[in-house]
């Protein structure tokens, strides 16, 4: 089953084409990593997947379906540079808040269980806003995964975090995958990522300058894929 | 061809104003009440209504690029309107005067200056909003969406303040010379009203290419601070 | 529809208990408002208060006001908030009638403390016709809120926010603090709502009417990129 199908998308910023032409298919159960050098386009995609932009030309479908519309919407986590949580409101009424956003009846429940998932259980009424730096970012992972999304959305999700809250993204990712859903994720960090990837996309200058599977030259040489593909597209 | 037409309309214009000055001051005799003064009517009201066409067409053209997403209308918007808020601040100056003269006070708390006053202000926001923003795209859609609430609230402060000045009476500029004007003193202010549209077209069509030029440039420095 | 208000009314919720957290644009809005209060007093003549005290008390609400509108949108902005809601399953009219309505609470609140306030320093009766009064003060509230609430949102993402939100929404709530005005200047003088008032009645429905709807189909626009 293809989770998410990219056609066509261009997006300009005024007269500038940021992203030209970019079409991929991605199937089911996939982990993608997302390569790209600053600049070339990537978080730009990026919104557009996750429904926070529009793309000028084109279209992003997400499970068949388009990706602004709300019952697709409920199916996609998302996980950006910020922690995109609420400082005043406490670790579980966060998590409670967004498990009633993504139409969760038992968000109460959810919430604990996450809480425990994330090792949070016991600041679960504390105020994010005096939480550690680690503490929220396990609790922003948390609020991705509440609502057990097909597809998982991450905008260079291991950048800041430390090697606890690493592992367990990891371990998390791989579940999801189990489960069948589909994740996403763009990054610097191209160890961590490739050794999760199943395949990768990269973009360059606004293209797709290779869309497929991980290579065995990737691992253990990431920087394999940009020397050999990055010219291809001027 | 672009420029052609630009040049036949400034002739146009500039044949019709040059041709009508001499019609107003030579030909069209003296208003009864209001003596010379009364002539600024014929660069008042041309121009009120010129604005105001202006800024239907800012509707129009806003709504057109939410819909279409061609930036072309949004170039439009934006000319169009700044060269209507032109025209709308020669609405007030000359409001002003002609209040001056008439009343011997600088400004009039009177239905049309007050509404063209605060419908100078919510375009200035307007502009005021292009400037703050860079990024072009950003920059159409959100000044789309502003000129569309400007121009509701427009309607409705005319409509509001002048309700507001019928139950507060006030000394009333009659601005509003139709019926009454004796024949031979009419023709003036459609005359100028034709030279003032095609002025304003002139001026629009500047200001678009302008605009053009600009966003090439704009997109050409992103190309090259982004390779 | 039922899914949509309940969403809206989550959104309400979380807005008001992050708000009742710190209290902070409910405690700088009231002192702000009383400050002000104060300054009339020294700009006008106390003894013909009476004259303007309709259209100073909508004064007094529009600038509170634009304390709390002005945060409305400005707080999803920290930890990105906004973008985990846009990405939500939350329609974006849902998250705008939402925000409006707690904007709305916040600012009765802040108004059920200035308008006793102004009616003890002044020496004005404002309950004479109290049903009038307080009918006047949710209808305009709601149309300083509605427009209030959508600039926010349209001014969330630059980086003069604080210069553009005030430069634009002010000419935009023009009519609907005109007709406020005109009527509270009524009540407060021993005149119901009757007879040529009702114009302004009728001004103050339908600017709420147009700029609500308008916002709600518009919002969605200003917000996804």
């Amino acid at each position: 089953m293809i989770a998410l199908e990219a056609d066509a998308v261009w997006k300009y910023f005024g007269d500038f084409p940021a992203l030209r032409d970019v079409g991929f298919k991605i199937e089911a159960g996939s982990i993608v990593a997302l390569l790209g050098r600053n600049g070339a386009g990537k978080t730009t995609l990026l919104r557009i997947l996750s429904g926070l932009a529009k793309p000028s030309k084109g279209s992003v479908k997400i499970q068949g379906a388009e990706v602004r519309d709300e019952p697709t919407r409920r199916r996609i986590g998302v996980l950006g540079h910020g922690i995109s949580l609420y400082d005043e409101l406490s670790a579980k009424e966060n998590l409670i808040l967004f498990g009633k956003l993504y139409g969760l009846d038992d968000a109460a429940k959810r919430a604990e269980y996450w809480l425990e998932k994330t090792g949070l259980e016991r600041v679960r009424d504390g105020l994010v806003r005096e939480f550690s730096r680690g503490m929220r970012q396990r609790l922003a992972v948390a609020r991705t995964f509440i609502h057990e999304p097909e597809v998982l959305l991450f905008d260079e999700p291991f950048t800041s975090l430390d090697d606890k809250a690493i592992a367990v993204l990891q371990r998390l990712i791989l579940e999801a995958k189990e489960r069948g859903s589909t994740v996403i994720m763009s990054t610097h960090q191209l160890r961590e990522a490739i050794e999760l990837a199943t395949h990768a996309v990269l973009i360059s200058k606004g293209k797709v300058a290779y869309a497929g599977e991980r290579r065995q030259e990737m691992i253990g040489d990431p920087g394999w894929l940009y020397r050999t593909y990055e010219g291809e597209s001027a | 061809m672009r420029s052609k037409i630009l040049i036949g309309l400034v002739t146009v214009a500039v044949a019709l104003l040059g041709w009508n000055l001499y019609n107003i001051f030579m030909v069209v005799p003296d208003e009864a009440n209001q003596g010379a003064i009364f002539r600024i009517i014929y660069i008042h009201l041309p121009t009120i209504f010129t604005g105001f066409l202006g800024f239907m067409v800012a509707l129009v053209s806003s709504i057109l690029y939410l819909t279409k997403g061609d930036m072309k209308y949004d170039a439009l918007a934006a000319g169009v309107t700044e060269v209507s808020l032109v025209f709308a601040a020669i609405v007030l100056v000359t409001g002003s005067i002609w209040a001056r003269i008439i009343w011997g006070v600088w400004w009039a708390w009177e239905p049309r200056l007050t509404s063209m006053l605060i419908c100078w202000l919510t375009y200035a926001g307007y502009l005021m909003l292009r400037r703050a923003i860079d990024e072009p795209a950003q920059r159409a859609r959100l000044s789309a969406v502003v000129s569309i609430f400007g121009f509701v609230e427009v309607i409705i402060v005319y409509k509001a303040i002048d309700w507001f000045r019928t139950l507060h009476p006030q000394p009333v500029l009659s601005v509003r010379g139709g019926g009454g004007m004796a024949k031979g003193m009419e023709g003036p202010i459609y005359w100028n009203l034709l030279a003032f549209v095609c002025l304003a077209t002139a001026m629009v069509m500047i200001r678009m290419k302008q605009d053009e030029t600009s966003r090439e440039i704009d997109s050409l420095r992103r190309e090259a601070h982004q390779y | 529809m039922k899914l949509f208000l309940s969403q809206a009314l989550t959104i309400a919720a979380k807005d008001l208990r992050a708000e009742w957290r710190t209290k902070e644009a409910l405690n700088a809005s009231i002192a702000f408002s009383l400050v002000i209060l104060i300054l009339f007093s020294f700009a006008i003549d106390p003894e013909s208060m009476p004259e303007f005290a309709g259209g100073l008390l909508w004064l007094v609400f529009s600038f509170a006001g634009a304390l709390v509108l002005n945060r409305s949108f400005a707080r999803e902005t920290q930890n990105d908030c906004l973008d985990a809601l846009v990405a939500s399953p939350v329609p974006s009219a849902a998250l705008f009638l939402g925000k409006t309505a707690a904007n709305f609470s916040m600012l009765l609140a802040v108004e059920s403390v200035c308008l006793p306030a102004f009616g003890f320093l002044f020496n004005i009766s404002w309950w004479t016709y109290f049903w009038s009064m307080v009918a006047v003060v949710l209808l305009g509230t709601w149309g300083l809120t509605v427009v209030g609430t959508m600039f926010s949102a349209l001014t969330v993402n630059l980086r003069l926010r604080e210069l553009m939100l005030p430069t634009l929404v002010y000419p935009v709530m023009i009519p609907a603090l005109m007709a406020a005005m005109e009527l509270t200047h009524d009540l407060l003088n021993g005149q119901p709502l009757a007879g040529d008032n009702l114009i302004w009645l009728r001004l103050l429905i339908g600017f709420d009417i147009i700029f609500t709807a308008l916002s709600v189909t518009l919002v969605d626009t200003v917000l996804v990129g």
